[in-house]
């Protein structure tokens, strides 16, 4: 029998702990295929965040290191310069990627560090239960916000592509989402330009994916997927906000 | 030989150059030395000083609190250190700038117009080589030749077209 | 061997890159700066990189980066900027992860002052991080060997698997001394450990500290401490210095040494039978060589730019056998040799 849809090497055969619909699952897989599809694994350093992705290193097949709480881009900063050949990527949460580890992101991005980010983002802490994070929409409920976020008390969410867009070292900021397979198709796309900015040295390239966290929205999958659709893109439009590669007026 | 030496004065003067000079004229001698400058936020302009121990035994604190020879090359400096100085010991002072005396009688105070000599000579900036030269010559710590080494060590190599106005402000210094 | 004069500072940046430090990261902090630039002038056109990174946190967290990678790396801060490093170090220590961290300390708490101090002692040899941990801890005393233990602490640091420290002071770093570079080899182990890219020839690296099962991370840490058993048992150092026929026993390490060393020479010229124990190592403490160094002894004095810190080790030490008492200065303040004297007049029964 042929077999036409298959795990990718880079992808460990081992469950994993997500919780049900979480779309943390698309979202390794489409990094994995396209590590593969570049045959660069074996060059390849992944670097976890803190968060519900903490214990992705079991789930890449390539090398990989756990970071402390939003220091994953200095550690990859710390791969990157110390073996400059190979491909490094973090993989990150909203938590971990815009509350404590700001520093890190805007700086890794601002010297143009040659590395890539994924940036899941779900508006939520979730692997602490579901408090409030730094793109928490305005008026969502959370545990930390339980009359929901109040900008005048708990401030306004972080557009995160939008910022470091304005930076001279980022390559490529672009936003996608895995809420539909045309999404996700885009959302591969996107993935594959930013290992391709790596290979040629273009730069910092991050790609936030809008993610889903039924068990903490308190949403069945298929609800949760509509709610991105409905509630998150509004705030968070898809798109490219920046792209060195692409020609003046495209 | 056991030589315990402040020098002290405003950033710029040369103070902590002038201390390398010592060190490194002890170090081609063979001798122990350590070289410690004051550090803190007054990067010029600021009161600047430094100890310098050169000695047949090794340094035991770098710090030196009571020196057996002081060189001020401002008023400040003169009067923080001059009461410090060990009963007996030998005080340089650039008297261009200090407009004090001590009545200290168990000191040896040798009050050498050093900017003043330093700008008559068309040797500005060198006040403080000048009374290393003078240092030397009274109390016999190094001979010319020596302070000459010390000096070709310590100016650094894109300045080393000041290596002989040096050598000759420590002979100035030594005419006083 | 030809003798140089260098800052304690720059000597070691000098020392590191000779034993291999391919990669430095770091943050400007009063008084260790030096290192940093000298690291930044040097580093590149030797093959290695400096950068500086946008905080102390992400500095160390750089560092974890590139030991990662099996590669030979190095921070450097004062006081303030290791309490920031400090989660970073528990991490490196968890991952099993060598490292080189200077510490040239400063006086604190807070922003503290600039001048020497060695009030980081208990931070460095029991609390430098969260968990059961403990690096390893060398305390020069001259810039002669602010050059030996950095050497030393990257061939232990690979040894072990452990991130090592040098805890010196603004004295040491700011001072310039005659210093000799020995021959100075690059002895990094192969470390088939490293995430430095599998190649397709091996199953993934992983460095990693969390261990969600308790006996997991139980047995984990009790592995490690199963090494720091063997590093106890022979990597302490000290110095012993008149200590045979000594009454009384000064204790002081790196920069107060040298001046207690004085003091003791004072000391014997009065006729007081002064000598001095100066641990070289802080962890671990040289527990077997000041039993050995104070067994004639009456009374221990520990001396320290602190308000007593390294004292507690060494009641613990000699088990309490002996009075040990403790003079001190602290905030910047360095204690004078007159000072140290008239403690151990005191202590000599002299009025």
């Amino acid at each position: 029998m042929a077999v036409v849809f298959e795990r990718p090497h880079a992808l460990c055969d081992v469950p994993l702990h997500y919780c049900p619909g979480c779309t943390h699952g698309i979202i390794h897989r489409l990094v994995c295929e396209v590590i593969d599809e570049m045959g660069i694994e074996g060059d390849t350093i992944g670097i976890c965040p803190v968060g519900c992705s903490v214990m992705a290193y079991d789930y890449f097949n390539c090398d990989m290191i756990e970071a402390p709480h939003g220091r994953a881009p200095a550690v990859a900063t710390g791969v990157k310069r110390a073996k400059p050949d190979s491909f490094v990527f973090t993989y990150q949460g909203d938590g971990d990627l815009a509350a404590i580890g700001t520093a890190e992101t805007v700086h890794a991005a601002t010297r143009g560090e040659n590395i890539v980010v994924i940036f899941v983002n779900n508006t939520t802490y979730g692997m602490t239960g579901g408090q409030m994070a730094p793109t928490t929409l305005p008026g969502q409920i959370t545990q930390t916000t339980p009359y929901g976020r109040d900008p005048k008390i708990q401030g306004y969410p972080v557009r995160v592509c939008e910022m470091l867009s304005t930076l001279s070292g980022t390559a490529l900021a672009q936003r996608v989402s895995v809420d539909s397979v045309p999404h996700i198709r885009e959302a591969k796309k996107a993935i594959r330009k930013a290992f391709e900015n790596q290979k040629e040295k273009r730069g910092f390239s991050i790609v936030e994916v809008l993610s889903t966290c039924p068990t903490n929205w308190g949403l069945s999958p298929i609800e949760a997927l509509d709610r991105l659709r409905e509630e998150m893109i509004p705030y968070y439009p898809l798109g490219v906000y920046k792209d060195i590669t692409a020609k003046e007026g495209e | 030989m056991n030589y315990e030496i402040v020098l002290a004065g405003f950033g710029g003067q040369g103070i902590l150059f002038a201390g390398k000079v010592l060190a490194y004229a002890g170090l081609l001698d063979g001798k122990e030395v350590s070289w410690l400058p004051s550090y803190g936020p007054e990067m010029r302009g600021g009161t600047a000083n430094c100890s310098v121990c050169v000695s047949d035994e090794p340094i035991g604190s770098p710090l030196i609190l009571d020196p057996q020879v002081l060189v001020a090359m401002n008023t400040p400096s003169f009067e923080k250190f001059i009461n410090s100085v060990k009963p007996g010991g030998k005080v340089f002072v650039d008297s261009s700038m200090v407009d004090v005396k001590t009545d200290r009688t168990d000191i040896d105070v040798y009050y050498v117009p050093a900017t003043q000599l330093a700008t008559d000579n068309n040797m500005n900036g060198m006040a403080n080589i000048i009374l290393l030269g003078k240092l030397i010559k009274e109390t016999e710590m190094f001979t010319l030749e020596q302070m000459e080494a010390g000096i070709r060590k310590t100016v650094p190599a894109r300045k080393a077209d000041l290596i002989d106005v040096n050598i000759n402000a420590v002979k100035l210094g030594m005419a006083q | 061997m030809e003798r140089s004069l260098m800052k304690g500072n720059e000597a070691l940046a000098e020392a590191a890159m000779r034993a291999g430090c391919k990669c430095f990261f770091g943050y400007p902090i009063t008084p260790q700066t030096e290192i940093s630039a000298y690291l930044a002038k040097k580093m590149a056109s030797a093959g290695g990189l400096f950068l500086q990174a946008e905080s102390e946190v992400a500095a160390i967290n750089m560092v974890l980066g590139a030991a990662s990678t099996g590669t030979r790396v190095m921070t450097s801060s004062s006081s303030p900027g290791i309490s920031l490093k400090s989660e970073g170090i528990s991490y490196i220590a968890g991952s099993d992860l060598p490292c080189v961290i200077i510490n040239v300390q400063r006086g604190g708490p807070g922003l503290g002052g600039i001048q020497p101090s060695q009030a980081d002692y208990w931070q460095a040899t029991k609390g430098l991080g969260h968990g059961d941990f403990h690096v390893l801890v060398f305390a020069p005393a001259s810039v002669q060997e602010m050059v030996d233990m950095v050497v030393r602490a990257f061939d232990k640091a690979d040894e072990y698997r452990m991130p090592a420290m040098i805890l010196a002071d603004g004295l040491l770093g700011q001072m310039m001394e005659p210093v000799t570079f020995p021959e100075i080899k690059d002895n990094a182990p192969e470390k088939p450990w490293a995430t430095n890219g599998h190649k397709n020839k091996r199953e993934h690296n992983i460095i990693n500290s969390l261990y969600l099962k308790p006996d997991v991370l139980e047995n984990s840490v009790v592995e490690r401490f199963e090494r720091y058993k063997k590093i106890e048992e022979t990597e302490t150092d000290a110095e012993c210095y008149l200590c045979d026929d000594a009454d009384i026993v000064v204790c002081a390490f790196g920069a107060t040494a040298r001046v207690a060393k004085s003091a003791v020479n004072h000391a014997r010229e009065k006729g007081i039978k002064a000598g001095l124990f100066r641990p070289k190592t802080l962890w671990p403490f040289p527990v077997k060589e000041i039993n050995e160094a104070s067994k004639n002894a009456k009374v221990l004095l520990s001396v320290e730019m602190s308000m007593g810190q390294m004292v507690d080790d060494i009641k613990l030490a000699i088990n309490c056998s002996k009075p040990v008492e403790f003079y001190g200065r602290t905030g910047g303040v360095i204690p004078k040799p007159t000072e140290i004297l008239a403690e151990i007049e005191k202590l000599g029964g002299v009025k």
